[in-house]
């Protein structure tokens, strides 16, 4: 019997669940470095996560909303690395399935499912175990290269919250608490390959960018956000390390600390949650740029990525309706 | 430098398995079936009655009005049938049914294969031999030539572009036609160049056609005003309104048409046959058509007879394997699958494909994930996803600001959807209820 | 402590009076002066805004009916809210209400997936105004229903449902206003709104193919073939494009039977008792 349908009768061999696998490959390198310096800590997380995200769309489709399940996107999959990459080592088992309960249920499926959702799931997760559980979610294990057991767990501060306790105002106080905190910040290298304390998948900036190469090569993402969203970022303290010349504003080491690049480069770029259009994209990375610099240096947190995303995630419907693109044949700059 | 246009785009597979065989002839068939409308307009007066002899050219029915185009028997024989007969579509359409008998052309045409090069200079009568051979725009639109090459009142054309881009995957026919008749071709244009009284002359080729590009490039060193201007190729680089873009920078302004930027587009087989039309009497009453698609054994580039009926070019191109999903007529990107295969090629048919089901079938279709690769890939600028979106809610107001009569229906967004949306169908029903509602008002 | 309590009541109060006053200035300034006639009929409409009277809605309608005469008035009538509503309307205006009788869509094809089994495999989007572009549709009868549902979608009553097992829309009698929505959706123009007939019994042709007899039959089974033997029962039927048609004036009680019965492809439908079955084999 033939078949006949409309045009086109062709469509490009892309689809969702390839886009999904593709970030999950993208992702692969940051976990390995995780595994590589937090051993069993990462990994129990990351599967531990995984698997919870899974179970749990499995289960809200097989028996609350009475469909096929939707596991076939891989989608799932993603959160809950993505969740995972945001906690720290050791995180306790049980709290990580109420992360996961929370961003698969409540902020994705609640919404109606993969691409109703307003707000990127895994960091909806992220932040409601950061205020329930703040003890825990900010004990960070120290890193140690290739000690995969991992037994006698040290515990240090993240790049940021060193420099977020140095009070620059105070300053003859300041004195003595700055010269010991400098000397705790980690090298540029280390923090580049990720040989730092914080959440397991956000140490190293080069496995992330490798994960970055990968998703620009294979087209999943354009590379709008993550540019405008580092570069603003990396601007605004430059304007303030060149005004101040005080360290906690050192450009460099705000780019390679805290969450940024995870955030820049996976997080930002949710399709589901940023903006359509190059010119909305643009605009979304910038506001999320300044954001994260303003939570960082005057907020009360130390870490602003996940706040300044989720707040310009708000923001998107509205900068999908202004920076609509331009119709062909109606008028040029 | 290879030119393109401004916005989107997209790189489908190209399979261009016909761009290497040569144009060759099909032979004829027993019966053809000639519909009468073969064209934008008011479908052909028939001129002849059941049992009347015809001959090759012979004229079958008259052009109706001014946009109409006489069509012409490809054939020479008996008229068996004056009647509606099932189409491509599974409609019926009227058609004159011909039973062949011999190959006996009318003594005007000049069936010699020499380049005859010295044009005609009285330009009424060069528009006459246009509109009395029955060409229309072979690129698949079917707009009637001769209003085409008619410049209305207080309006200014400085730019000819022959459209030989043939951005849709398999199709090879205007390919072919540039290589094997490519001096034609540019005589061609010399004729539209005196018509419309302008010098110059733009053969736009895509870059995956290097053979054609330089087969075509040689022959205007001979012929002055007569430029080949290499495009990306990138689909829908053939669109009227892309191709102008890319050559010239001009943007067709929304809701206008090409002549309004001062430029006509032609297509290269439409060029030629204004070449056969005005040089060597010919109707058009052949073209080239490409059967290919990779569920049959062979793909081929045949000189079509009008009212061939595609299955009987399918045959003879070997065995048609078990996966067939779908027999498109034209690409596979704007084509459509027909539900008939013994429907007759007409003026417009470009190819006939055979798309396994591998390649054609349907995906189902998963939620939007707001990629907006669809945004990227509309070569109009518009927002598919949120066409679809509109028109699936009957938010009329919501359609009205998305632009959506622009659209040109190229695919594109249906193609490079990851959620598999049919997009361009949204697209389609969008316009449907627009234009309703605007007559309703 | 007392004094944060006064200021927080005085702020309070004084923006809340503020805001008043605000509102009513702007409402004053743009208060629509409207004869409340309009909206006491406009209450009595069913609201449904199909724009089936012709008008723009039911406000429309409600304004349109205001300012109409006596005689003017006669010529509106709502066919959703039918006489019941009509008469309310009426009552309202102090007009007398006039009695029409309540009409029913009917779809004429009984291009049923057993009737006019599928020729090709339908794989695009679920549309029949796409559908209908694209080809004649799975049987291959250009005329006849492409069985994907658009009126169903389209009818702001819930009067149209799918029938798993024919493929084809059906009416629910009870819920139908004749509105007309299904008319104007249906790529194929198959409904056609007529009375209901006393005791529900209608007769009709059900087919709108207009091939010759013998391509008709090829794709279904209930086509009109144009055989001339309705038209010999009763002279009103006329026979044009190969489809005969049953007008509305044709008394249903007394041809519906007879005319049914003699149809040799059963085309057309009595629904009238005693209830003619068609045949689904």
């Amino acid at each position: 019997m033939l078949k006949i349908s409309s045009a086109p009768h062709m469509s490009s061999p892309i689809n969702t669940s390839t886009i999904m696998r593709d970030v999950i490959i993208a992702l692969v390198p940051a976990a390995i470095v995780s595994i590589l310096f937090f051993g069993l800590g990462a990994l129990t997380v990351i599967i531990s996560s995984v698997a919870a995200c899974m179970l749990c769309e499995y289960a809200i489709c097989r028996w609350l909303l009475h469909k096929k399940s939707t596991l076939r996107d891989y989608s799932a999959v993603v959160t809950g690395l993505l969740l995972a990459y945001n906690l720290p080592a050791w995180f306790p088992i049980w709290m990580i399935l109420v992360g996961a309960f929370v961003a698969i249920g409540i902020s994705k499926m609640a919404f109606g499912g993969l691409g109703k959702n307003i707000f990127n799931p895994a960091l909806i997760g992220r932040v409601f175990l950061f205020v329930s559980f703040p003890l825990q979610m900010t004990t960070w294990p120290k890193p140690k290269f290739l000690d995969f057991l991992y037994t006698d767990a040290q515990t240090g501060a993240t790049t940021l919250g060193i420099i977020k306790h140095i009070d620059v105002k105070n300053s003859t106080e300041a004195l003595t608490q700055y010269s010991t905190s400098i000397s705790e910040l980690p090298s540029y290298g280390q923090m580049f390959i990720g040989y730092t304390g914080g959440c397991i998948g956000e140490v190293s900036a080069l496995a992330l960018l490798l994960g970055f190469g990968y998703l620009l090569w294979r087209k999943v993402i354009s590379w709008h956000i993550p540019f405008y969203y580092i570069a603003t970022v990396f601007i605004f303290t430059s304007i303030l390390w060149l005004t101040t010349k005080s360290p906690i504003y050192d450009p460099i080491m705000h780019l390679l600390s805290g969450g940024l690049m995870l955030g820049a480069i996976f997080m930002a770029t949710d399709y589901v949650t940023s903006p359509m259009s190059t010119n909305g994209k643009i605009i979304f990375a910038i506001g999320c740029g300044l954001l994260t610099v303003i939570i960082r240096l005057y907020g009360a947190y130390p870490e602003g990525v996940s706040f300044a995303i989720l707040i310009m995630n708000a923001f998107v419907p509205l900068i999908d309706r202004f920076a609509a693109p331009r119709v062909f044949g109606t008028g040029r700059k | 430098m290879t030119k393109t246009f401004p916005i989107g785009g997209i790189h489908p597979d190209k399979h261009k398995i016909a761009g290497d065989i040569a144009i060759s002839s099909p032979g004829l068939p027993e019966i053809v079936y000639i519909p009468i409308k073969q064209h934008i307009g008011a479908p052909a007066k028939i001129m002849v009655n059941k049992g009347d002899k015809v001959k090759v050219g012979s004229l079958l029915a008259a052009a109706d009005g001014v946009v109409s185009a006489p069509i012409h028997s490809s054939v020479s024989g008996e008229v068996i049938k004056v009647e509606d007969i099932i189409g491509e579509f599974g409609y019926y359409e009227p058609m004159i049914a011909i039973k062949v008998e011999g190959d006996v052309w009318e003594d005007c045409i000049d069936r010699s294969d020499e380049i005859v090069r010295e044009i005609p200079d009285d330009c009424e009568e060069i528009i006459a031999k246009i509109r009395s051979a029955g060409i229309v725009g072979m690129g698949g639109a079917g707009y009637p030539t001769p209003i085409k090459t008619t410049i209305p009142e207080g309006k200014k054309v400085d730019c000819l572009i022959l459209n030989g881009i043939e951005c849709e995957p398999f199709l090879a026919a205007d390919d072919r036609l540039m290589q094997e008749k490519g001096e034609q071709i540019i005589i061609g244009a010399k004729i539209l160049n005196k018509l419309l009284g302008i010098q110059k002359a733009i053969i736009a080729i895509d870059e995956n056609k290097p053979k054609a590009i330089e087969i075509i490039t040689k022959l205007t060193k001979r012929y002055v005003g007569v430029n080949v201007r290499v495009c990306e190729s990138k689909y829908p680089q053939g669109g009227e309104k892309q191709l102008i873009a890319a050559i010239t920078g001009r943007e067709v302004p929304s809701g206008k048409l090409p002549i309004d930027v001062g430029c006509i587009v032609q297509n290269v087989g439409t060029v030629f046959a204004i070449y056969e039309a005005v040089m060597k009497n010919k109707p058009l009453f052949e073209r080239v058509v490409t059967i290919s698609g990779d569920s049959i054994e062979k793909s081929a580039n045949f000189m079509t007879r009008v009212g061939t009926p595609a299955s009987f070019l399918i045959e003879k191109c070997g065995q048609i394997s078990d996966n067939l999903g779908q027999i498109v007529f034209g690409g596979p990107m704007m084509g459509t699958s027909a539900v008939n295969p013994d429907a007759p090629i007409t003026k417009l048919t470009s190819g006939i494909l055979l798309l396994s089901c591998a390649l054609s079938d349907k995906q189902p279709e998963t939620p939007c994930i707001r990629c907006g690769k669809c945004l990227d890939a509309c070569p109009m600028g518009l927002q598919p996803n949120a066409i679809a979106r509109a028109v699936r809610s009957h938010n009329l107001d919501a359609l009205q600001e998305l632009h959506v009569l622009d659209c040109i229906e190229c695919g594109s967004c249906a193609y490079t959807c990851p959620a598999r949306l049919p997009l361009l169908d949204c697209c389609k029903l969008a316009k449907m209820e627009l234009r309703q509602h605007q007559t309703k008002k | 402590m007392d004094n944060l309590i006064l200021i927080n009541i005085i702020t309070l109060v004084s923006i809340a009076l503020i805001a008043a006053a605000v509102l009513y200035f702007v409402s004053q300034k743009f208060k629509v002066t409207e004869n409340p006639l309009i909206n006491e009929v406009a209450a009595c409409l069913p609201q449904a805004n199909c724009g089936a009277c012709g008008k723009a809605g039911c406000q429309d309608f409600a304004r349109a009916c205001v300012k109409a005469n006596e005689e003017e008035f006669k010529q509106l009538y709502c066919p959703v809210g039918g006489n019941a509503v009509m008469s309310k309307v009426a009552a309202t205006l102090g007009y007398e209400s006039t009695n029409k009788e309540k009409n029913i869509a009917v779809l004429r094809c009984q291009g049923s997936c057993q009737n006019a089994p599928d020729k090709v495999e339908y794989t695009g989007i679920a549309f029949c105004r796409i559908a209908n572009k694209i080809s004649s549709g799975r049987s291959g009868c250009p005329d006849g229903c492409l069985r994907l549902g658009d009126c169903v979608r389209a009818c702001p009553f819930g009067a149209l449902s799918m029938d798993k097992q024919t493929g084809l829309p059906v009416v629910d009698e009870s819920k139908c206003t004749s509105c007309g929505t299904c008319v104007a959706i249906c790529p194929r123009g198959l409904y056609e709104i007529r009375p209901q007939g006393a005791d529900k019994g209608r007769v009709y042709v059900a087919c709108n193919n207009k091939q010759k007899g013998a391509i008709a039959r090829k794709n279904c089974q209930t086509a009109c073939i144009a055989c001339q033997k309705c038209a010999k029962i009763c002279p009103e039927i006329k026979i044009e494009n190969n489809l005969s048609y049953i007008p509305t004036s044709v008394p249903a009680e007394q041809y519906g039977a007879e005319l049914a019965r003699s149809c040799p492809t059963k085309a057309i439908v009595y629904t009238g008792t005693p209830k003619e079955e068609v045949k689904h084999d």
